[in-house]
């Protein structure tokens, strides 16, 4: 499976996917998409990219543990259903802000930096998972 | 009384808890001083108490509530009257006595500050229970001091013994804690309320309910374990493992008094039927009995005192059983005489400890002139214990006999017992006095000097407490007895005290017939100890091993228990988890009336018709042919890798259907999870053999099938049942019409996942995040197997055997 066309094409693959992971995943609210599945996307990249390139590479290239990543994304998540309570309302209670950029208006929520923390649970566990199978599996 | 009453009655019981939480610190700037420092805590709110006994013995109660949990309806409510006073005042003054003592026992122990903070939050727990008026709160205390108990007990923890004695303390104790609980509840359920206030004159009714029986085992389950009655009593002997300073606190003043403190406040309201009596009177008398002959046997002197520990909670048992208005005035007067000279002794055989290193009564003698101050102490206490003239033991004990002063042949046999008992303890008070200090001095391991100040203070207050109280009898019939006597029976209490000696009076021929005895056991008590071991030796067993058997046996169960269903064989679990899948869904469709939705009896004739060739186009056609056909590949697979990759073209054509019947979202998904499955379930198996077939025996193969096809069937049936009825559709209209007004989003699906249902889809990624540290601890756990656990490791060595033969 180890061969050159694999390797050479592999990254970008990997990159375009990872791109392709952060739209579907900002995209969610209106069409289809998400958190859960822009994770899953990412995590292939990622999973592909171990293999064509080695785990050390893909350890190296994303520089932190891929299960902090999970733990940072359940951080966030919980932290933006505590963002309600400076409000007044009950916890995970949505808040919406309209950045008037002048050409566009940009909403930012707290349902957003939710569905953030979703991507990365899912992106760093199943990464975790599939980055350490790969190191311990040989050659595929 | 304004708010601020409220708030410091609630900070003389919370207050020694933050005293805790600063302990550390204080022992770190104040070394050496930190016991002189700390003691100022209880001090204060024994003063603070004192200002209430004015108030108490004319009005009877004062309340004080903070909110607790609003919105129930609960309030952390205090009250003070004549019982919770008493006992209040007994804990902070005997525990800032305590805490100076520790500061001084344990001069130089590295933890020193550690321990005076569990000290200081037992102390709190412990007016807490004594001051709630909430009984959810009173419970909260009661565990809180069990809690801190086995902190205490447990504190020299390298020491295999400390931690046994702290695990068993726990476990009895915590068994009364889950009876008090469930009992607390019981009465709430009754009667509509969380306070003790609350129940008065609710008594009657309750003694002729008919879960009252029910009611009193449980209360009773708390304070007998609590109170060390016969037969669960063996923990406290155990808690001897504690430092000095914690045996004389918890078994004088404090923990072991919380059951007899329960027992007292709930007289009232449990008190004075027959099964009341009989359990209390005779489990009392059995228990003083078997301590004070216990405490005979023992040479040790913390046992001793242990042992007439456990004598006198029967003892005070006893008297709670009886009930009327002397024995409860007993109770009250026992109680205080009781805790001073209780931890006066303790704290004497503490210093006697520390300066000479040993603490068997056998090898001690003559320390009178060395530790002549110490003696003073331990002679105070033990003639209050002994209970001659003058002290308050005199007046406890007069006052106990009165209570049995009816001629009823019942009132003989206890009467018997009493004086048997008392007699008793009379001979180890006199022992604990005498044998250590006078005839010639021993050598013992640590050459003898005086006790510091801060270790003399104690016993020598307490002692002189026991004798000063007694002679203001009229001072402490009225003001203490009397209130307290008063709350326990919820009637107005005459007083009767006197220290006069009265010859005239049988009263006084029995407290003569008492020392008598006394002195005879003193005399003898070699010749009893040994006659009381050989009866031991020929028994053979101990309550102590039977509860050894019962954990023992309890781990064994549970060991068992696990082994059964946590096997370690992953095939069996799958068939378990799929067997009750297929339960899960053959069940509603097939016991509850699902198969007549689907196909209503009356229709069964003309099934032939309702058959017909689906209407689909050619591309859905293919689509189904692309699932047919990696299921075909999957069934026949010639090796691991060509199944996994069949079971992905299968997933990827049910993918496809999403797409199709308009789920984007779901096939997006289904895409995705399809490929990772296929890449994770292929790093699987490279571990196995991915260029085999799988094996399987016939029967494997059988069972496996049956299982598969059972699932499928059932999934796909209930899914036609569903879709067969009418859905209610309030829920899809109700996101439809909302998803965009109040949650800006077009996408439903998503907006459900990360708004309307957020909180669900934060306990899933915290379980995905969780599987994922599982997994990688399974992953690496393989890699190393050294850093397993050894008996982990062992387990998979044998189940490796096994698997090879």
């Amino acid at each position: 499976m180890n061969t050159v066309i694999f390797r050479t094409i592999a990254p970008l693959i990997v990159s375009i996917m990872l791109v392709f992971s952060v739209y579907v995943c900002l995209r969610g609210h209106n069409e289809p998409g998400g958190g859960f599945i822009g994770g899953l996307i990412a995590a292939s990249a990622i999973a592909i990219f171990g293999m064509s390139s080695g785990v050390e590479r893909v350890r190296a290239a994303i520089r932190v543990d891929p299960l902090s990543i999970a733990g940072f994304g359940v951080f966030i998540a919980g932290l933006s259903g505590l963002m309600s309570l400076f409000t007044g309302s009950p916890f995970l209670t949505s808040i919406w802000l309209y950045l008037d950029l002048g050409e566009t208006v940009l909403p930012l929520s707290t349902p957003m930096i939710f569905d953030i923390g979703v991507y990365l649970v899912v992106f760093g566990t199943i990464s975790a998972i599939a980055l350490a199978l790969e190191g311990e599996g040989g050659d595929i | 009384m304004g708010p601020s009453l409220d708030a410091s009655i609630a900070l003389a019981a919370l207050g020694p808890f933050l005293a805790a939480a600063l302990a550390p610190v204080v022992h770190r700037f104040a070394g050496r001083y930190a016991g002189w420092v700390l003691a100022v805590v209880p001090a204060s709110i024994f003063i603070f108490l004192l200002g209430f006994i004015e108030p108490i013995a004319s009005r009877r109660f004062v309340q004080a509530s903070l909110e607790w949990v609003p919105s129930y309806g609960l309030n952390l409510s205090f009250f003070i009257d004549g019982l919770s006073l008493t006992f209040a005042l007994t804990i902070s003054g005997i525990g800032a006595l305590i805490i100076l003592y520790a500061g001084s026992y344990l001069a130089g122990h590295p933890h020193q500050g550690r321990f005076l903070g569990f000290m200081l939050a037992f102390m709190g727990a412990m007016l807490g229970l004594v001051l709630a008026d909430n009984m959810l709160a009173l419970f909260m205390f009661w565990e809180l001091t069990s809690v801190t108990s086995f902190l205490l007990i447990g504190f020299d923890h390298a020491r295999q013994a400390a931690r046994r004695g702290a695990i068993q303390a726990l476990v009895i104790t915590n068994i009364g804690g889950m009876g008090l609980l469930l009992g607390v509840i019981l009465v709430q359920q009754l009667t509509g309320t969380w306070e003790i206030s609350g129940l008065r004159g609710l008594g009657d009714g309750m003694r002729e309910h008919g879960l009252y029986p029910l009611v009193l085992i449980l209360f009773l389950m708390a304070a007998f374990t609590k109170s060390a009655q016969f037969p669960l009593h063996f923990w406290l002997p155990n808690a001897m493992e504690a430092p000095t300073p914690v045996s004389a606190f918890l078994h004088s003043a404090t923990m072991v008094q919380g059951g007899v403190y329960l027992l007292s406040r709930m007289t009232p309201f449990l008190g004075g039927t027959d099964m009341w009596t009989v359990t209390l009177v005779s489990f009392g008398g059995v228990t003083l009995i078997w301590g004070a002959l216990g405490s005979i046997r023992q040479t040790d002197l913390k046992q001793m005192l242990a042992q007439t520990t456990i004598a006198s909670l029967g003892l005070l048992v006893l008297l709670i059983g009886l009930g009327n208005e002397a024995a409860i005035a007993a109770v009250v007067v026992y109680f205080i005489a009781h805790a001073l000279y209780k931890a006066g002794l303790f704290m004497v055989a503490g210093a006697i400890d520390h300066e000479t290193g040993t603490r068997d009564i056998t090898l001690l003698s003559g320390l009178s002139d060395k530790m002549p101050l110490t003696f003073i102490g331990a002679a105070l206490a033990a003639l209050s214990m002994v209970g001659l003239p003058l002290t308050l033991g005199y007046l406890g004990k007069e006052e106990m006999y009165l209570a049995l002063a009816d001629a009823d042949w019942r009132s003989w046999l206890l009467l018997a017992v009493l004086v048997i008992g008392n007699a008793l303890l009379a001979g180890v008070a006199m022992a604990l006095a005498i044998k250590p200090f006078l005839g010639p001095l021993a050598t013992t391991p640590k050459s003898p000097h005086e006790a510091p100040i801060a270790m003399l203070i104690g016993p020598l207050v307490l002692g002189g407490l026991g004798i000063g109280v007694a002679v203001m009898t009229d001072w402490f019939a009225h003001d203490i007895v009397v209130p307290a006597a008063s709350t326990v029976l919820d009637v107005a209490v005459e007083s009767h005290l006197s220290l006069a000696l009265k010859p005239t009076s049988i009263l006084f021929w029995l407290s003569v017939l008492t020392w008598v005895l006394g002195v005879l056991v003193f005399l003898q008590m070699a010749a009893i100890r040994t006659t009381l071991r050989r009866l031991d030796a020929a028994i053979g067993w101990t309550l102590d091993q039977g509860f050894d058997s019962v954990m023992f046996g309890l781990i064994r169960f549970s060991g068992a228990v696990t082994r059964f269903f946590h096997h370690g064989k992953l095939e069996l679990y799958l068939v378990v988890v799929f067997a009750g899948l297929a339960l899960a869904v053959m069940v509603p469709v097939l016991g509850m009336g699902g198969m007549d939705v689907l196909l209503p009896t009356h229709e069964l004739g003309d099934w032939s018709a309702k058959l017909s060739w689906p209407d689909l186009r050619i591309y859905e056609w293919g689509v189904i042919a692309l699932a047919v056909l990696g299921l075909g590949a999957l069934l026949t697979a010639s090796s691991r890798l060509v199944a996994i990759l069949a079971l992905g073209v299968q997933g990827t054509a049910v993918a496809l259907i999403f797409l199709l019947f308009g789920a984007p979202d779901l096939a997006f998904t289904q895409f995705m999870v399809e490929i990772l499955s296929v890449v994770i379930l292929t790093l699987v198996m490279t571990r196995l053999r991915l260029d085999e077939r799988d094996h399987r025996q016939f029967e494997d193969w059988a069972r496996d099938g049956t299982l598969a096809i059972v699932c499928g069937a059932g999934v796909s049936l209930l899914l036609m049942v569903v879709l067969s009825g009418t859905l209610d559709p309030r829920m899809s209209d109700f996101f439809t019409a909302t998803s965009v007004p109040i949650a800006h989003g077009h996408n439903i699906v998503n907006v459900i996942l990360v708004d309307y249902r957020g909180f669900d889809t934060l306990g899933e990624i915290s379980v995905v995040m969780a599987a994922g540290i599982a997994i990688l601890a399974l992953i690496r756990g393989k890699k190393k197997p050294g850093t397993l656990a050894p008996d982990v490791a062992k387990r998979q060595r044998k189940s490796a055997l096994k698997a090879a033969k």
